[in-house]
């Protein structure tokens, strides 16, 4: 068992004469936040698309540990243990926080085709729902229909829900997105603490987030990786400075 | 099998075709450019067959009956809209399905109401009457002809209002980007009416030609709206192409399998066994071909929407 | 690192999970528990005073009620719970009642229903019919639905109704069974130590199978399963990154749907003793859309409501005027276009969702 969770190898993807993803391989280790930055339009969305299963890469392959996933689709992902949060929240709003949050803790336990017994008052899943919920320090607005909640909050919940799955990886797609110096510095503070556990694949346009967080960082621009390295590494690229914090819309 | 019967009925699977079209192609317009699921436009059709009926026995003419025809089920078609239909545009595809039911039982039960049950005689003109000699010594109805030749014309003006005119390139605006031509400063609720009028008419036309070789009378237009139905699921919703596509393979596909298929099944059954059970799968082929295109093209051959 | 997640304790403290691990529930005496117990208390009460008073009439009327009301609760599972808006539900209706018509009919003269591969006779039970009806009505929509839930939206609509139609053109043009002539059943297919032919008694067999019906669907919503198909509904992107793919979860709620809609077909034809193929027409599935619309959808007591004003709606307007579909058509456009909560919304108040 090597301490590489999440490898992509030399993924290709083209949309008409549109290449959008070319020769990206990445990797994600053990107890790091790995962390994805761009311009807008590098190809981080077709990226994430064929980490997560709902767009499939024309070449290249996507490993979860040991396990090839490149043909899986979006639930087989999720359950063998990816994690992940949308930059647009993704949550069922008319529900409770709760209700959201527990599909991952059901999805794990066995199949759904369990037509009898009341979730309301399944231990079994309101338990591990309740403690990924207070991982995120949310535990009290359990009950509340996600409809209610802040947009800070939201994002929390978006976590706890990939959170429920157990995930031996983290995919987080702009989690900062819209949140205020306020809520982000506590988000900051919340995924700092849960790197220890998940690894975290981070895409990220808070910048100041990102340097914080991040142990490692890509760039990709146009579809491409064109630097790696530490956060000290990145900022000094020239590379980096040329494509993309000189035209960054931060 | 005779070169005669095969010919014949691949004609009379290609007027099935064309007026399958006239009606497809208003609703795959509606649905490509407003996103609307109209139920109502079987009842279209069968305002253009009453009133076609009617201003032909109080005319005497077949032509201004036509035109009458069109003009009413396109005059109806822009009422409706203004009055019902443009409340539905952002409303869920069940709301715009119960609505257009109710459209439905209403046009149906009000016709009957004005005009009685008994269906209403229309035929075609004396000078459509009868039969001209193709090659093959295939005897055919003109008037059938004549609907292939209406459906052809008709297809080749929908092409160039649609590819060569400004209401057609604000169509195609429409059906790939709905807020940019609002925001290019079209009259975008006019343009609507006019699209769902155009696309009454022609179904108002249908009635009225079909409704000459048939009968005139309330629910004549449920069952073609349903083969149209049929008919852009098959060619992708919202393509006009796909819709004249799959117009002409139902209509093609139906005919043939109704006057082959029981002849198929006499040759290793007793010929009573074999009408009965020809005459059923017959009845179903065209469905089965839907399913199986969409078991490989879940959105149709032309797709023009996700 | 702060000290104030609880990443260092694996497990919740048991008193803090205690109280907040149990969610509000409803009172069965609130307005809207009242208004659901005043609906199936009278649709009992009425039809056994009306037997009392000696008119059958009514009786039957309600079993029509009861029958259509169970049908309906059977596509509320698929359109409200399920956001599968089926256009087809006519198909199963059909179906189930064509099992009953042809049993009775093989029961009757003693011929086989089939001899090769195996030999299957008529049946004149009840209990045999039921069973078939449901099993055929949902393998029916366990082909019907493998192929129209990998669409979605205005296709899953047209095509769950050119598959009706293409089982209403087949039961047309088969004429072993009557084909557009429909079937008569000349003697109520029958029960064991009841008396199925007595009218009340039938009724109260109809009224068992609508709440047991209910009581179905409430459980099963209730479920990991019901869980699983509320989310498939709200946003099937968020069930399958929690790791449930949505496409099994509901063919299997359609499924049971279908079996529900043709379990009260079944009901029917044996109420009417008569099988045609306008129970399997798109205006049933259209009207049963309509009664799921009126009740108000995604509610358990909505399906009941909506039949109920149905059918009062057709005898009583049928009674005054032959195009009283008409006024059905008035109606039902302003419930569309006006008040998008049903009678049951109306009644008893919007739904919580939880």
């Amino acid at each position: 068992m090597s301490d590489i969770v999440l490898s992509l190898q030399k993924l290709h993807k083209r949309f008409g004469a549109l290449q959008a993803t070319h020769d990206v391989s990445l990797e994600l280790q053990q107890g790091e936040i790995h962390a994805l930055i761009g311009p807008n339009g590098a190809g981080k969305s077709t990226l994430i698309g064929q980490i997560a299963g709902n767009i499939r890469p024309d070449e290249g392959r996507v490993f979860l540990a040991d396990t090839e996933i490149t043909g899986m689709n979006i639930a087989q992902r999720a359950r063998l243990g990816l994690g992940r949060s949308f930059q647009v929240s993704s949550l069922a709003e008319p529900l409770s926080v709760m209700r959201n949050v527990m599909m991952g803790v059901q999805a794990l336990q066995s199949h759904s085709f369990r037509f009898w017994k009341p979730v309301a008052r399944d231990r079994h899943l309101l338990e591990p729902a309740f403690e990924a919920l207070e991982r995120m320090q949310l535990s009290h607005r359990a009950w509340t229909p996600v409809s209610e909640l802040s947009h800070g909050e939201r994002r929390q919940v978006e976590v706890a829900c990939a959170l429920a799955l157990k995930p031996r990886a983290l995919l987080l797609d702009e989690p900062m997105a819209g949140l205020g110096p306020e809520g982000s510095a506590k988000l900051t503070e919340l995924l700092e603490a849960l790197k220890l556990e998940v690894p975290i694949l981070l895409i990220e346009h808070d910048m100041e987030a990102v340097f914080r967080l991040a142990d490692r960082i890509s760039v990709l621009v146009s579809g491409s990786v064109i630097a790696h390295g530490d956060s000290q590494a990145i900022r000094q690229d020239p590379r980096v400075r040329e494509a993309y914090l000189g035209d960054s819309d931060a | 099998m005779s070169v005669t019967l095969l010919i014949e009925q691949l004609l009379n699977g290609v007027q099935l075709g064309t007026m399958l079209f006239l009606m497809a192609s208003g609703l795959t317009l509606v649905f490509g450019v407003m996103g609307l699921i109209n139920l109502a436009h079987g009842s279209f059709y069968m305002v253009g067959a009453y009133a076609t009926a009617a201003v032909t026995a109080s005319t005497g003419s077949f032509l201004i009956g036509l035109g009458a025809g069109m003009a009413a089920a396109a005059m109806v078609g822009a009422l409706v809209e203004l009055l019902v239909i443009r409340r539905l545009y952002h409303r869920p595809h069940l709301d715009q399905v119960l609505a257009t039911f109710a459209l439905i039982l209403i046009f149906s039960e009000g016709t009957r109401w004005i005009f009685g049950s008994s269906p209403l005689r229309l035929s075609p003109p004396s000078w459509l009457t009868g039969f001209v000699t193709l090659p093959g010594d295939t005897r055919y109805p003109i008037y059938r002809l004549m609907l292939i030749g209406v459906g052809i014309v008709i297809s080749i003006a929908l092409y160039f209002l649609i590819s060569k005119t400004r209401l057609g390139m604000r169509i195609r605006a429409g059906e790939s980007d709905r807020e940019m031509i609002g925001a290019l400063g079209v009259n975008i609720s006019k343009l609507y009416t006019v699209v769902f009028a155009l696309g009454a008419g022609l179904a108002g036309l249908a009635g009225a030609l079909v409704g000459a070789l048939q009968s005139v009378q309330v629910g004549m237009g449920e069952p073609v709206l349903i083969l149209a139905f049929v008919v852009i699921v098959i060619g992708g919703i919202g393509s006009i192409k796909g819709a004249l596509l799959g117009a002409l393979l139902v209509g093609v596909v139906d005919t043939l399998g109704r006057v082959y298929l029981p002849i198929f099944f006499r040759a290793f059954m007793p010929p009573s066994e074999a009408t009965g059970v020809g005459a059923a799968l017959a009845a179903m082929l065209i469905y089965i071909l839907m399913a199986v295109i969409l078991a490989f093209k879940p959105k149709g051959l032309f797709s023009a929407h996700d | 690192m702060t000290n104030n997640t609880s990443l260092t304790n694996g497990a919740p403290q048991a008193a803090t999970a205690h109280t907040a691990l149990a969610p509000k529930t409803d009172s069965h005496f609130d307005r809207k528990g009242l208004v659901q117990m005043a609906l199936l208390g009278l649709l009992l009460l009425v039809p056994v005073a009306a037997y009392l008073l000696g008119h059958i009439y009514y009786v039957n009327l309600a079993s029509r009620m009861t029958i259509i009301a169970m049908a309906a609760v059977g596509l509320n599972l698929a359109i409200g719970y399920g956001g599968m808006v089926s256009f087809g539900h006519a198909a199963y209706f059909g179906l189930g009642g064509y099992v009953a018509g042809i049993s009775a009919y093989h029961a009757f003269d003693y011929s086989p229903f089939m001899t090769w591969p195996l030999s299957i006779p008529g049946s004149d039970s009840l209990l045999v019919v039921w069973l078939v009806a449901a099993l055929l009505c949902a393998l029916l929509a366990l082909m019907i639905g493998a192929i129209s839930l990998r669409t979605t939206g205005v296709y899953f609509i047209m095509i769950t109704l050119a598959f009706a139609q293409m089982i209403y053109y087949f039961a047309n043009s088969w004429p072993t069974y009557g084909g557009e002539d429909g079937l008569p059943i000349y003697i109520r297919n029958t029960l064991p130590l009841v008396d199925s032919s007595h009218s009340l008694t039938y009724f109260l067999i109809c009224f068992t199978g609508l709440v047991l019906a209910m009581a179905i669907t409430s459980r099963l919503m209730k479920s990991r399963f019901g869980a699983a198909l509320t989310m498939a509904r709200l946003n099937d992107v968020r069930l399958a990154t929690a790791g449930i793919s949505p496409y099994p979860i509901r063919l299997v709620a359609f499924v049971i749907s279908a079996a529900i809609t043709g379990l009260a077909g079944a009901l029917y034809a044996d109420l009417n003793g008569f099988v045609s193929p306008n129970m399997l027409s798109w205006h049933f599935s259209g009207e049963l859309m309509v009664i799921v619309i009126l009740g108000g959808v995604g509610r358990l007591y909505g399906p009941l409501a909506g039949a109920v004003l149905f059918v009062m709606m057709e005898t009583l307007l049928g009674g005054i005027t032959q195009y009283w579909q008409l006024f059905l058509g008035l109606v039902l456009l302003g419930v569309v276009l006006f008040a998008k909560h049903g009678v049951m919304g109306w009644l008893a108040g919007r739904e919580r969702n939880e």
